[in-house]
């Protein structure tokens, strides 16, 4: 809790130090020869600094990757591709700040953007306001559809559903007793709200369901991996569910394979565990525990050995990895190329009005669409974690997975739809008929 | 003479059908083999089966190379082999090695059920096995698989045992084999229990909670009893167990909060880049690992003790280069400290950040500090157990070095009373350097340690730095020995409450006690008494 105070504390001052040096460049950049006349531009909005900089400056890179192979190809309506990049620094009322700058003062044609679901609120407004596009390539709650947002990463039917599924099969092991373990926020929280629903509707019972939050940046966590090695003992299997967040699964993972908790014994799947959080791990007493992703990086596909490939030349690093948030951008940056292509212009409402139906190709070998909810379909694999830090898919869904932005096991939202190709509303209700939610 | 005829026909019959029999159990145990090489999850379960029942003398190896991810597949010519620990590619069927292994060979796969099958007929397979840690993980095998299988095997492996604890392993496998299976008698379940009873943890009361639904009700009724019994003694230990933790807990917190107990309780500078000097201290065991992987990797179980002293100098050296070229500009001046050193702080992170990367570096630990041993129900991993000998460790030592020695008693002198130490002749600045650089060092050498058990990236001190503020102003700031028993109070407390409150509400709870007994105590713990403190 103080961490949060003190995070709060340092911001301002963090943002202004780095607003300064970005405004800095920024202005440099400015004053350099007016070339910019025939270019169109993107933008890149990741945090390259602060506590988000591990998982962002990866995308930010892997966008100036795809533009560069866009512009080898002859660019797009005859212009090049510019990418400008800006910091936002972790700091989320930043993001707001900056989605502004890239906007209005460099005139974007569309940002591909942010990582915690904060960060996306943080900048909503921002977007509705001066009608730019964002593209969001991260698995997040759901619960949403807005008009300029793109959600290229997972909504929680697309990953979170499916595990616990995987898990109540034979292959999972048959899981009657559930932990659902996360970090305090909104994306763990309102995830395993949709998932404590959707097990109760499977008959599963309250006292079969543990659910566990800790703060942001936990470090230590044998009380509560002994509890799961409690609650794991009552005579029926036990599967945990981690939504724990970035940093803090190197710790609980070193915990529970110090306390013997074998994949065997207590499989965890986890949302938010990447190949890149594994490569600070030791992987070997994690065999076995599960990952839940639209992507993973040893997806035998042709045109995932490519991407890897480009990726490594691009990184000059042989060993950098790859992991599902880049594949989301991967996927919705063709996406918006197709439908600039389609639409002839950049302008937002044709790109809009044109980018729904585009399909295109994912790097699993199979063709995405972006859907009338501004999400998109997907597969899902069941990944397990293996001596060597990557994954092996033991399970898949056997087709495409539509994006639901709404949850249909939430009794709030189970009326909503979202659909911007003839309702044009985000939260149109099918009960009542009406757009705007109030279910 | 007619019936020796007869009896020898019998016996050329028997004869016959034992080698028909022979060659049946080698075919199967080919056949059983070729199932491997499918790779679909329930032909490999089959195989996993067929290898185990074919009574095949290979079968013990070929299961155990399937669970080390050595059992290798030809996909064309449907053949299996075996990658033996030095490499060399042998034929899964006869052990014997080949020179031209084809290039395409891929490993069987597993998936979480198959390894429990795996474990279950690993742990029928070597039941006999000469070892007697490696007989009693089978028995425990048997335990967590209650295969009814097993059971001949598992009885005349307790024939036989000669070793106690091996011998008591195997009795509380046959019990749990005995309790879920169907066919056996009331009288033989009722008279297994007292044997799981006994082995007391939570894998017999998941045991005993989860009989089958056709168990007679005075055998549900003895094991009802016998798990009240079980968890009443679970319930001591757990509290014992919560103790162990908070003890656990209170060591991370004194090794982040010693150093600060100098720079920020002795020499009063408030210091917020003292969780990057941890965070240096922690890329220094990563550095060091990296030069140990790279030139000689026999050394890497000493890594960790080698970056002891490495992770002193270099925090060390970059606290005397912050006390010299900042902080000794800023002596009584709070807020401006208070802001330098967050700014040095944000730089360092950044710098780290551009040097390694903003992803986690992968710091290993050391075998023995890996892993758990048991004491009754308390189940300690070792890296917790050198963590709290460790902390103990720099605290006796930091003690003793300002209690024995001339710089501390220097110091000492200096952070009592400035101009009184500087006109008995003692170099004031010399010492302001010397102890803001030993406490950034001991900062290093508690990164060294919570590299262990944390993440090593350049948020890693992020995490600390409240904590160690926390401590050294609860303990009483400039003394040692509150921070030590203001760690260790500050870890027990929150470990009794993150049970009933959970990790959140325990950590709020515990900041607001603080709080409130800074109000009754604003001196913390150990008030020191003197005429700097009223100064």
């Amino acid at each position: 809790m103080l961490k949060t105070i003190r995070a709060v504390a340092q911001r301002p001052n963090a943002s202004r130090w780095l607003a300064a040096t970005a405004g800095l460049a920024l202005g440099l950049a400015a004053a350099m020869p007016a070339q910019a006349q025939d270019t169109i531009k993107v933008g890149v909005l990741h945090s390259l600094s602060g506590t988000m900089a591990i998982s962002e400056t990866t995308l930010k890179d892997v966008v100036l990757m795809l533009i560069e192979e866009q512009n080898k190809k002859g660019g797009l309506l005859g212009k090049k591709l510019e990418a400008v990049v800006v910091d936002p620094a972790s700091n989320w009322p930043l993001f707001a700040e900056k989605a502004r700058e890239l906007i209005t003062k460099d005139k974007v044609a569309a940002v591909f953007g942010c990582w915690t679901s904060v960060s996306r609120k943080s900048v909503l407004p921002v977007f509705k306001e001066l009608n730019g596009l964002l593209f969001y390539p991260v698995q997040y709650e759901g619960e949403e559809s807005e008009r300029n947002v793109f959600y290229t990463g997972a909504a929680p039917n697309q990953q979170a559903i499916p595990a616990v599924d995987y898990l109540m099969s034979k292959d999972g092991g048959e899981a009657k007793r559930w932990v659902l373990a996360g970090t305090d926020y909104v994306y763990p929280r309102t995830t395993n709200k949709i998932l404590e629903a959707y097990l109760k509707s499977k008959g599963v019972k309250d006292e079969d369901i543990m659910i566990n939050y800790t703060p942001f940046g936990h470090a230590d966590f044998q009380t509560i991996v002994a509890d799961i090695k409690k609650f794991g003992t009552a005579g029926k299997k036990t599967a945990v569910v981690s939504t724990i967040n970035g940093d803090a699964n190197v710790p609980f993972y070193k915990e529970l394979g110090n306390q013997g908790i074998k994949a065997t014994d207590i499989p965890v799947v986890a949302f938010s565990v990447g190949e890149e959080e594994l490569a600070g791990l030791d992987t070997k007493p994690l065999l076995g525990h599960l990952a839940a992703w639209n992507y993973f990086q040893s997806d035998p596909a042709p045109i995932n050995k490519e991407f890897i490939a480009k990726w490594h030349a691009f990184t000059k690093n042989p060993k950098r990895t790859t992991n599902d948030p880049m594949e989301a951008h991967v996927i919705g940056f063709a996406m918006w190329v197709e439908a600039v292509k389609k639409a002839g212009s950049t302008d937002p409402d044709k790109v809009i009005d044109a980018i729904v139906g585009v399909k295109v190709p994912n790097l699993s070998g199979g063709t995405s669409e972006m859907l009338a909810n501004h999400h998109i379909t997907k597969p899902v694999f069941i990944g397990e974690v293996r001596a060597d830090g990557q994954f092996d898919v033991v399970w898949k869904t056997p087709g495409l997975v539509p994006g639901d932005a709404w949850s249909k096991y939430l009794p709030e939202s189970k009326d909503l739809i979202g659909d911007w190709k003839d309702k044009k509303c985000g939260n149109y209700n099918t009960v009542t008929k009406k757009c705007g939610s109030g279910a | 003479m007619r019936a020796l005829y007869g009896r020898l026909r019998a016996l050329a019959v028997a004869f016959g059908l034992l080698l028909a029999a022979a060659a049946a159990n080698a075919q199967s145990f080919d056949e059983a083999l070729t199932g491997f090489t499918a790779d679909s999850f329930s032909d490999t379960e089959n195989a996993i089966g067929a290898v185990a029942r074919s009574g095949n003398a290979r079968a013990a190896d070929v299961i155990a190379a399937l669970q080390d991810g050595r059992l290798l597949f030809d996909p064309d010519g449907k053949k299996v082999y075996i990658k033996e620990k030095d490499d060399r590619i042998a034929e899964a069927a006869t052990g014997q090695a080949v020179a031209g292994a084809p290039a395409n060979l891929r490993p069987v796969r597993l998936n979480n059920r198959l390894r429990r099958a795996v474990e279950a007929a690993l742990g029928g397979l070597s039941l006999f096995a000469e070892d007697p840690g490696r007989r009693f993980d089978a028995a425990q095998a048997v335990f967590k698989s209650r295969d009814e299988a097993a059971l001949p095997a598992l009885e005349s492996a307790l024939a036989k045992e000669a070793e106690p604890w091996v011998k008591t392993a195997l009795a509380e496998a046959r019990a749990a084999v005995v309790l879920n299976m169907s066919g056996a008698s009331e009288a033989d379940k009722l008279a297994a229990i007292p044997a799981i009873r006994a082995r007391g943890d939570q894998d017999s009361v998941a045991l005993l909670a989860g009989l089958p639904a056709n168990t007679p009700p005075a055998v549900t009724k003895a094991a009802n009893d016998a798990i009240a019994s079980i968890q009443s003694s679970l319930e001591v230990w757990s509290a014992v167990q919560n103790a162990w933790y908070g003890l656990s807990l209170g060591s991370v917190l004194l090794l982040a909060a010693i150093g600060l107990a100098i720079t920020f309780g002795v020499m009063g500078v408030i210091n917020m880049a003292h969780g990057e000097m941890v965070m240096l201290g922690a890329y220094t065991t990563f550095v060091v690992q990296e030069v140990i992987r790279a030139y000689n990797p026999g050394l890497f179980g000493y890594s960790v003790v080698i970056a002891v002293p490495l992770a002193f100098a270099v925090s060390g050296s970059i606290g005397v280069l912050i006390e010299r070229g900042i902080i000794r500009f800023l002596y009584g001046r709070p807020l401006e400290t208070l802001l330098a050193t967050w700014g040095l702080s944000l730089i360092l992170q950044q710098a780290v950040r551009t040097a390694f990367g903003p992803t986690n570096r992968d710091v290993g630990s050391p075998s023995w500090m890996s892993g758990a041993f048991d004491v009754g129900q308390l189940n300690i991993t070792y890296n917790r157990l050198w963590i709290i000998c460790f902390s103990l460790a720099v605290f006796v030592g930091l003690l003793g070095l300002l209690r024995f020695t001339r710089f501390g008693l220097e110091m000492r002198a200096v952070t009592q009373n400035r101009p009184m130490a500087a006109s008995m002749g003692i170099r004031t600045g010399r010492i302001d350097a010397l102890a803001f650089g030993l406490g950034s060092g001991i900062a290093g050498i508690a990164g060294v340690a919570l590299s262990q058990i944390d993440n090593v990236s350049p948020n890693l001190g992020q995490g600390y730095i409240i904590d160690s503020f926390m401590v050294v102003v609860f303990g009483g700031v400039g003394n040692l020995w509150g921070t030590l028993l203001g760690a260790f109070t500050l870890g027990i407390a929150n470990k009794f409450l993150e049970p009933y409150a959970g990790a959140v509400l325990g950590k709020i709870a515990i900041l607001v006690l603080i709080i409130l007994f800074i109000q009754k105590r604003p001196r913390g713990l150990f008030a020191l008494r003197g005429r700097a403190v009223e100064a």
